[in-house]
């Protein structure tokens, strides 16, 4: 064990027990699944993308690049989880991934052997030809290499959820900054959200040693945090990463809400994907050390400086026994205090700055490099050369340091970039980059404690100031103030050896060079050439060294060279949590009619249309395919009665002294003559021209009308009225309202539908007093309704409205008058049958194409009035016989099945898109004419009734001769309707 | 004679408590839209006011008491809520539509009433922000609502009655979701 007594904040009484490719092990509460792995000696926990490298644990955060794991829940596997940011709990499950067959012995590491060939670029020389074997014989070789992780082929149904926060000012990260930041924003009283992407609050104070007012910094952030949970004003969330900034002081936040629970409560989320609105932010996520690049410096146990220090006084956990530092900054000399205190053997430390500050108690060597590692799958030596001289020192850990990169990643995220700093050799986030955003402490190039202290304080001044509150600052504590002393180090040269930059995605300095040298110079090109920074760590690790290295190489500064372009998110987030949600029913609301329940009950078929849910057929005893019941319910509605819910028609209440001069405008057709008590069939257009909706109208009084349009359009059309109301006529006294949901309404149709409805009504109506085309109000029960005689099938047909508590009752009134007349119900398939005998429109046929010309209502077009789109549709080319106009089609060959979707062709032209003549739209088998019917698009079709014409469908491999008619197949005078 | 019987628009019947969270249908007897015309602006106030004792409410407000309320509900509409239709002396100033049936109500009150909010839209319902009397319309998981704080812990959610059903279950899950938090003590 590499446990030492007494350090860290460990619950030490509560040990837990895990496994790790199978083997158990235990750690304690407050352990990430990493210094858990550490803490039982193992070294090797995972391997690389490409060269299946042996990789050990780098860093101590949510950068990790190696240590990527399964998290496996009882067989819910979940991949690419970085041990470093999975809290251990008890019964936790592990797998190593991306290794054939096991992770000490991975036989992909063959690849390795291989790298003199995969360097840079080779994807792309190497694949280029025989161009016929890209996807017969790369894509599947290379898709089956890549990835890390397994899936689980199967649906994911963790729980996962989305949520909205709102605040004033949002402190990001909670170091000895952000806690200062929250501190003086929240004793103003205004909304504080601080997001901290760790289990616990404090950032670097928690592992740092530093001290702040005289008190261990781990003491000092619990009272702030003790303080600030305290407040009413104030929303601490931990585990939560702020994973982008968008406009409008919105940012994304993921929360990990149950994943550190052994046993979680089956309603909780695994995660939550929060968006935070928020006046103004404060950014002080902090600071990410990076490597340096050197030989073989991905070996197991070469480790980030910092996360040794935080393995040690975060976890008490040692990371080596006999450890060496490499580094160009003080701060590596301050590890090496700690480890001597816990009782380890610093090597020496290897300082790549001659002047480097010397000390009683351990060895260092001034500007000295290491120039290579050994050890099979974990360090055993480091070399070093130091004063002209390499030699070898025995180590079984090496920590490195080549500075510290602000995290400053959201800055960018609106397209600002960042500025270089030469006092800290990184970039720096820019003022206002991201509007209302404020960066402060490491984040902002401030590397001390007391530094940080201070620009937390100032920070949240600059946010709280641009929401217009003054702070009364409180007094900023004593803490370290050193300075930061840096020599720029990024890789070291004459030595010879792979030096790793991405160790996620194994790219080398090697490949950063061969780059440059194929003129990929642009940072850009470099990235997506050689794949640096493409991992899921997004090259947290790499992209300043990269960048850095690239800038030698060609001889540019780094300012020079510039920085790639960071993008959200900060962190991976599944796209589950994305789309919390959004799972199964999840997708889109469910509408129902009042009649769905019994419709069920009848075990009719579903079909969507929109949001709303309507029935497809009615199956009976005996049925055994759709079209049985569909011709039964067409013969039915033809020869007795049939009663079909229409309640998804929008419905839309217009009143007010201009509201007829508002139908005048959105219709074609004038309704300002309808008289009260009357119905109007009303053709619309969009402003272009073309045909945007149908429906019927009614006149309900002088000053009122109720506008019924398609289910689909309902929205549509209720937007395209406002947008008269709104901006074409504001000057208009009309109101308009969605009265959709209160009326549940059914067609009642056929030459029963009178006595089914005399049956119920209060009240009969006859022939004479209720002519076609006329509305008004009735009473069922004394319950007042509205009667429409409107007809979608061709036949004698009313329909009836009431108000929709009473829809479910009416309709099982309805069912039964209609059942004793020997009806029934019919369903959408029925109803699409009889109005295609009738050559009545859907949105099949008015699908945003075509005009009213091509619908054969040219004449509907009022030459008495303006409306909307009539004068674009009055331009060339859209009106003539160059048109595709409504016709219907009849099987007259050997072939009686007709598809929408075919295409029309001339009885002997090739069936090739260029003499396409017209498709088809509807096609319904009509049990009354004993004939598939169609209606379709044909040029000049108007002018072609009785010729033939060949049907093609290419996709369902249908052929048919067919003859052009009118549309209307059944009733042509409408006798029936109008009784 | 025929006879027809009500449904109201949600199933729901009782409360449904989860958590610190309790679910309620709301079932006025009577919603109707008001839409002051153009020509009745300077007059509909009074109107109102001798009609239903209430003045008509500001943008994003209501006003009356527990048994009606009027809210509004966007651009020159609002919807008196409760036991009383419209005063018909309202018709010749506004458009008057019944919208009784047109809408689904429900109650989410408790302490996390304004958690399980959190969840289903995306409005600001701070309680300094959203206070008592305050009305939105917003989405609504992804359903158009009218939302309104009818109490310190309380907001009234209304949708329309065909979306009864997928409001109630996304309620449930969110209260759900909420309830599991507290009960491992994780912030809401």
């Amino acid at each position: 064990m590499m446990r030492v007594a007494g350090r860290g904040l460990i619950d030490r009484e509560t040990p837990l027990g895990f496994r790790f490719d199978g083997r158990e092990y235990s750690g304690f509460a407050g352990d990430t699944l990493a210094s858990a792995l550490l803490a039982n000696g193992v070294r090797l926990v995972g391997r690389s993308f490409k060269y299946h490298r042996p990789r050990g644990i780098l860093t101590a955060g949510s950068e990790e690049p190696n240590a990527l794991m399964e998290i496996d829940r009882n067989g819910d596997i979940t991949p690419n989880v970085r041990a470093t940011v999975q809290e251990l709990h008890d019964g936790l499950v592990a797998h190593s991934q991306n290794r054939w067959p096991s992770l000490s012995n991975d036989l992909m590491a063959v690849n390795d052997l291989l790298s003199p060939f995969l360097g840079a670029g080779f994807y792309y020389k190497t694949f280029m030809w025989p161009s016929a074997f890209w996807e017969k014989l790369y894509e599947p070789v290379i898709r089956h290499a890549a990835g890390l992780g397994r899936m689980r082929r199967v649906h994911d149904d963790t729980r996962n959820e989305k949520a909205f926060a709102h605040c004033d000012v949002l402190v990001i990260g909670s170091g000895p900054a952000g806690l200062m930041a929250a501190l003086t924003a929240a004793r103003t009283g205004v909304d504080v959200i601080l997001a901290e992407q760790d289990s616990d609050f404090g950032g670097q104070l928690l592992w740092s040693g530093e001290t702040v007012a005289g008190q261990p910094g781990t003491e000092w952030a619990s009272d702030i945090v003790r303080e600030l949970g305290a407040m009413d004003n104030v929303r601490l969330m931990r585990r939560t990463t702020v994973t982008g900034a968008y406009d409008g002081g919105v940012y994304g936040a993921l929360e990990r809400v149950s994943q550190h629970l052994a046993t979680p409560e089956a309603d909780m989320p695994a995660e939550t994907f929060w968006r935070i609105t928020t006046r103004s932010a404060v950014l002080a996520a902090g600071a990410i050390e990076r490597p340096v690049a050197f030989p073989m410096n991905d070996r197991p146990g070469v480790m980030m400086s910092s996360a040794v220090q935080q393995y040690l006084n975060r976890f008490g956990v040692l990371a080596g026994k006999r450890v060496a530092i490499f580094a160009n900054n003080d701060g590596a000399h301050r590890l090496a205090d700690d480890l001597m205190a816990a009782g380890a053997t610093v090597a020496g430390v290897i300082d790549s700055r001659a002047d480097a500050p010397r000390s009683d108690a351990f060895r260092v060597w001034p500007g000295a490099v290491v120039t290579g590692t050994k050890g099979r799958q974990a360090i055993r030596s480091v070399t070093i050369r130091s004063d002209g001289r390499t030699f070898q020192e025995e180590v079984d850990c090496l920590a490195m340091s080549g500075g510290w990169n602000p995290s400053l990643h959201l800055s960018c995220h609106m397209n600002t970039r960042p500025e270089w700093s030469d006092d800290i050799q990184s970039f720096v986030p820019r003022d206002d980059a991201v509007p209302g955003l404020f960066a402060a402490g490491a984040a902002n190039g401030d590397m001390s404690t007391r530094a940080c202290l201070n620009s937390g304080i100032a920070s949240a001044k600059s946010a709280l100031k641009r929401i217009g509150v003054t702070a009364k600052a409180p007094k900023s504590p004593e803490a370290e103030d050193r300075r930061y002393v840096i020599a720029p180090l990024w890789e070291v040269s004459n030595a010879k050896g792979r030096a790793w930059l991405d160790f996620q995605n194994d790219v080398t300095t090697k490949d950063v060079h061969q780059a440059a040298r194929e003129n990929m110079q642009s940072v850009e090109h470099m990235k997506r050439y050689t794949t640096q920074g493409m991992a899921t760590d997004q090259g947290k690790n790499s992209n300043i060294n990269a960048l850095a290295v690239l800038a030698d190489t060609t001889g540019r500064s780094i300012p020079e060279t510039g920085t790639t372009t960071f993008r959200p998110p900060y962190v991976p987030v599944s796209i589950a949590a994305m789309g919390a949600g959004g799972r199964g029913k999840g997708f889109a609301p469910e509408r129902f009619t009042t009649s769905h329940d019994l419709t069920d009950q009848q075990k009719a078929p579903w079909i969507e249309a929109g949001l709303w849910y309507r029935p497809s057929y009615f199956p009976e005893a005996g049925e055994k395919t759709w079209r049985e019941s569909c011709d039964r319910e067409v013969l039915m509605v033809r020869n007795s009665v049939g009663v079909s819910d229409v309640s998804t028609l929008g419905k839309i209440d217009i009143q007010g002294p201009d509201a007829a001069r508002l139908l005048d405008m959105a219709y074609t057709n004038m309704f300002s003559t309808l008289k009260t008590g009357r119905v109007r069939y009303g053709l619309m257009l969009r402003e272009d021209g073309f045909v945007m909706d149908d429906g019927t109208t009614a006149r309900l009084g002088d000053n009122h009308y109720l506008m019924t349009t398609t289910t689909a359009a309902a929205g549509q059309v209720m937007r395209h009225l406002e947008f008269i109301t709104q901006c074409l006529h504001p000057e208009w006294d009309v109101r308009i309202i969605s009265v959709t949901d209160q009326w549940a309404q059914f067609a009642v149709a056929g030459p029963r539908a009178r006595a089914v409805l005399n049956g119920i009504l209060d009240k009969p109506v006859e022939d004479a007093d209720f002519p076609f085309m006329s509305c008004g109000d009735v009473a069922i029960g004394g319950i007042a309704g509205r009667l429409y005689r409107i007809s979608f099938s061709g036949e004698l047909g009313y329909e009836i409205a009431v108000p929709a508590g009473y829809g479910e009752s009416l309709y099982a009134l309805l069912l039964a008058g209609a059942r004793a007349e020997g009806g029934g119900p019919y369903g959408m398939e029925a109803l699409n049958v009889l109005r295609i005998e009738k050559g009545f429109l859907t949105h099949a046929e008015i699908d945003g194409r075509v005009t009213a010309f091509d619908v054969g209502m040219g004449a509907m077009v009022s030459p008495r009035k303006d409306c909307i789109g009539k004068t674009a549709s009055e331009r060339p080319g859209l009106n003539g016989d160059a048109r595709c106009q409504l016709v219907g089609i009849r099987p007259t060959g050997a072939v009686k099945q007709l598809t929408a979707g075919a295409h029309l062709f001339a009885e002997r032209a090739a069936a090739v898109r260029e003499n396409s003549e017209g498709w088809v739209t509807s096609v319904g088998y009509s049990p009354v004419l004993e004939s598939y019917l169609g209606l379709a698009f044909l040029k000049n079709g108007r002018a072609r009734h009785g010729e033939k014409i060949r049907l093609v469908d290419h996709l369902r491999e249908v052929e048919a001769i067919c003859e052009v008619s009118g549309p209307v197949f059944f009733d042509p005078d409408g006798g029936r309707a109008r009784g | 004679m025929a006879e027809l019987s009500w449904k109201p628009a949600t199933e729901l019947t009782g409360d449904r408590k989860i958590g610190q969270a309790t679910l309620s249908a709301l079932t006025p007897e009577f919603i109707t839209s008001i839409a002051p015309f153009d020509h009745a602006a300077k007059t509909i106030g009074a109107v109102m006011k001798s009609a239903h004792g209430m003045a008509l409410p500001a943008q994003g407000r209501m006003t009356g008491k527990a048994a009606l309320r009027c809210l509004w509900t966007s651009r020159g509409q609002y919807f008196l809520i409760g036991d009383a239709p419209a005063d018909p002396a309202l018709a010749p100033h506004a458009a008057l539509s019944d919208q009784s049936a047109a809408w689904a109500g429900f109650r989410i009150a408790g302490a996390d009433c304004e958690a399980v909010m959190a969840r289903l839209t995306p409005i600001d319902l701070r309680a300094a922000t959203f206070k008592r009397g305050h009305v939105a319309r917003s989405d609504f998981s992804h359903m158009m609502a009218i939302i309104a704080r009818s109490g310190a812990q309380q907001m009234d959610v209304y949708v329309m009655r065909s979306f009864a059903k997928t409001a109630e279950h996304h309620l449930v899950e969110a209260m759900k979701s909420v309830a599991a938090r507290r009960n491992s003590e994780i912030v809401t």
